[in-house]
């Protein structure tokens, strides 16, 4: 049993690496930030944040050759 | 530093296995060597390194502090400045730098044998690559993550700043140049490649789409789809290529195929970028790491023998992929894999704005780079597994070997690579192309190179689609470098035209944004342009043009980071980044003279356009070469300016940053340490760690 939960515990933290790196878990972890640093505004909606997010993301160097 | 006797036996161990593998690959003349000395050769410095180096650079040189906060921590807004995990940083980090550089370079630098590009790509890495990458990072780490102009303007000068801003423009143009022939090589009357190839751009606007408006931010599920659908556009670019009536339509030659990448450049430069260019990077990102990773495993496995010689006899400077000489030549044609400026543009700017401590600066920026260059050797393996005269049939340009297989098969031949006209048209037919010859550029013979490792592994019955599916994972990730470096350049044309007329300045007005990024894809489309019409295949200037000025740009990030070095009071150290600093000095000045000064025509730019008016004035030439060739002769002399003004840019910067140097030790004014004050970091994990 204790073996089992463990594979379990790896596959989820595996998962999770793979959403943060990839960006997926991104929109949840602008919201957290939102919630602790500017409780007293309400927050962009998840298209409007992934649109600004492309948008900032692309405007410097950031793929090479 | 743990010194218990285990530990001391294991890194013997490690030492004795890399010193003899080393050895064992420089000093083997015979049939063939195993590609599983390369990797254990590369595994083993690279941990040597890794380990005593760059630990003794973090600790003793660069005094890297964990208790202090990073700009991530006291920046944090959520937005680019966001304290993150080590190993996610590192993930895009490595995204971020390996792009289809380290795959074409070592490719074509196997003309000179095996041996020279694998020494170069493992120590110029540890000694040089892997210490501008890391210094950067953290020199841009401690200055609230600047970017490599402006830390070349706060600590040497506005010449400085103004030559890292001007070197970095004129290398994204080489290098879009460059890249776009490599595509263009590739898919040049091969209906199958150009039909997977033009198929990853709908996907893209699909995948886009999805991201974008149907499940928005749900990167993973769009990804998936778009990988999918790649793998879908593959097989059926196989399908399209048995279809008369449909192959006539993807059948180009290259002019038109250049022509066509123009017009997509331009287009992904205006469009949104929600639209192209970022879905384009998700898929391009995933199918990098997975063949990668593919690939090492496939060599692990089938460890393949490496057939090309140690070295060959165009070491003399005849080489028929690209002129010049071993030295100083093969050290420009690698410079991603072994050193690469570029990097410093990445190292500061988007990482060190995500580093959560100080301490993950040797994994990210040292280790980041070793990744790199391990993928380079990966390349040099997948390019030497090839009999020799196949991978000289695939990458001679017609120009040098003949126009027809007969010829080329004869000269290759009489080189003493033998290889016959059925041998290279069975390839071609397992491939599924029509031809293999003079497809120059390193794409097409990595890819059979790939093609043949994946299918000895998994099969042979799969080879044309394994050789298909290694262009379109080659083609993917060249276009994103493209469109991101047209955007780039779009953006620094706009902030340079915006000092003269403020309203260019602004980045979404649309007049701008239409005139900026039409003079940026013009600038690459003339040098596009002229490398598919130039019958000794542009990869022979083209080339060695982007190595020097990727070279330049390292030279320049090494004057920065020595500088610091030395108004820091570390003189003592400052030899890390002076050596190779004063090596790359060495070897882009020897190489620009000899591009300037040559009496070569395939080598001198002023010899060869002196040679082709000369030629033409006599009326010794074809009437198709005739034609092109004033062009040819504008665009020598031009490149001759180019180069001469590369060089002058890099002795002006050393100039700079010697003048800064000496008057600090004499104790003369200079620009101050523009390094953030110390604040005592809060972030929990920088207590628990270790």
């Amino acid at each position: 049993m204790g073996a089992r939960l463990k594979l379990i515990d790896v596959c989820q933290s595996f998962w999770q690496a793979v959403r943060q790196l990839s960006g997926d878990d991104g929109y949840e972890r602008y919201l957290a930030h939102h919630a602790a640093a500017h409780p007293d505004t309400s927050p962009l909606s998840r298209s409007a944040w992934f649109a600004h997010r492309q948008q900032q993301k692309w405007s410097g160097v950031n793929r090479c050759c | 530093m743990k010194t218990n006797p285990t530990n001391i036996l294991l890194w013997l161990i490690v030492s004795l296995l890399g010193a003899s593998a080393v050895g064992g690959i420089a000093l083997h003349r015979g049939e063939s060597i195993n590609a599983l000395w390369f990797i254990t050769a590369a595994l083993c410095i690279y941990a040597i390194s890794y380990r005593f180096y760059a630990a003794w650079i973090a600790a003793t040189v660069l005094s890297i502090d964990p208790s202090r906060a990073t700009p991530a921590e006291r920046l944090s807004n959520g937005r680019d400045y966001v304290p993150t995990h080590r190993w996610i940083v590192f993930g895009h980090h490595f995204a971020a730098i390996a792009g289809p550089g380290p795959l074409v370079g070592p490719t074509l630098a196997a003309q000179f044998g095996y041996l020279p590009g694998t020494l170069w790509i493992l120590f110029g890495a540890v000694l040089g690559g892997c210490v501008q990458d890391m210094t950067t990072l953290f020199f841009s780490t401690r200055r609230n993550g600047k970017s490599l102009g402006q830390m070349a303007r706060d600590e040497l000068g506005a010449i400085g700043g103004s030559a890292a801003l001007i070197a970095t423009f004129l290398i994204m143009t080489i290098l879009i140049a460059v890249l776009g022939l490599v595509v263009v090589n590739a898919m040049k009357n091969s209906p199958w490649a150009t039909s997977t190839v033009a198929a990853t751009i709908p996907i893209a606007m699909l995948v886009g789409l999805y991201m974008y408006k149907l499940r928005p931010g749900r990167v993973l599920e769009g990804s998936a789809l778009g990988v999918v659908l790649l793998l879908m556009a593959v097989a059926g670019g196989g399908w399209l290529d048995g279809q008369a009536g449909l192959r006539v339509w993807f059948d180009h030659p290259g002019l038109s195929l250049a022509f066509a990448v123009i017009v997509y450049g331009f287009a992904a430069a205006i469009l949104p970028v929600w639209l192209l260019l970022a879905p384009r990077d998700y898929l391009s990102t995933f199918v990098k790491l997975g063949t990668v990773v593919l690939l090492a495993l496939a060599i692990v496995w089938l460890r393949p023998d490496i057939k090309m010689p140690a070295l060959t006899q165009f070491v003399d400077g005849s080489g028929p992929i690209f002129g010049g000489k071993l030295f100083p030549f093969v050290f420009i044609t690698i410079a991603c894999g072994a050193i690469s400026g570029f990097h410093a543009l990445i190292a500061s700017g988007t990482t060190p704005k995500l580093l959560s401590n100080e301490r993950d600066i040797r994994m990210i920026g040292y280790g980041g780079m070793l990744m790199e260059s391990l993928v380079a050797m990966m390349a040099m393996i997948a390019a030497t597994v090839l009999d020799p005269g196949v991978y000289f049939a695939i990458n001679s340009p017609a120009g040098v070997v003949g126009k027809t297989a007969t010829e080329a098969v004869a000269t290759i031949s009489a080189w003493g690579f033998p290889v016959t006209v059925e041998q290279m048209s069975m390839l071609a037919q397992q491939m599924g192309e029509a031809t293999l010859f003079a497809r120059t550029g390193g794409a097409p013979s990595l890819a059979v190179g790939m093609a043949s490792i994946f299918g000895s592994t998994f099969g042979q019955g799969m080879l044309a689609m394994w050789y298909h599916f290694a262009i379109m994972f080659e083609a993917i990730f060249i276009l994103t470098t493209l469109d991101a470096g047209t955007r780039v350049g779009r953006f620094m044309l706009q902030d340079m035209l915006g000092n003269l007329w403020p309203a260019m300045g602004r980045t979404s007005w649309y007049p701008s944004v239409l005139l900026s990024s039409g003079l940026v894809v013009a600038a690459w489309g003339y040098f596009l342009y002229i490398g598919v019409i130039d019958p000794n295949g542009g990869v022979n200037i083209l080339w060695p043009l982007f190595g020097i000025s990727n070279q330049i740009l390292a030279a320049i990030a090494l004057c920065v980071a020595t500088g610091i070095l030395v108004k820091s009071g570390k003189l003592k150290y400052a030899w890390i980044t002076v050596l190779p600093l004063i090596w790359l000095v060495i070897i882009t000045s020897t190489a620009s003279w000899q591009k300037l000064a040559s009496s070569d025509p395939r080598i001198g730019f002023i010899a060869a356009a002196n040679s082709l008016s000369d030629k033409l004035a006599a009326g010794a030439l074809p009437p198709d070469k005739a034609a092109v060739a004033p062009q040819l002769i504008f665009n020598q002399q031009l490149d001759a300016v180019l180069v001469l003004f590369f060089v002058v840019l890099l002795w002006l910067i050393v100039g700079d940053m010697l003048r800064v140097c000496a008057r600090h030790l004499r104790g003369k004014p200079v620009p101050p340490l523009a390094e953030t004050a110390y604040h005592p970091s809060e972030l929990e994990q920088a207590w628990v760690r270790d």
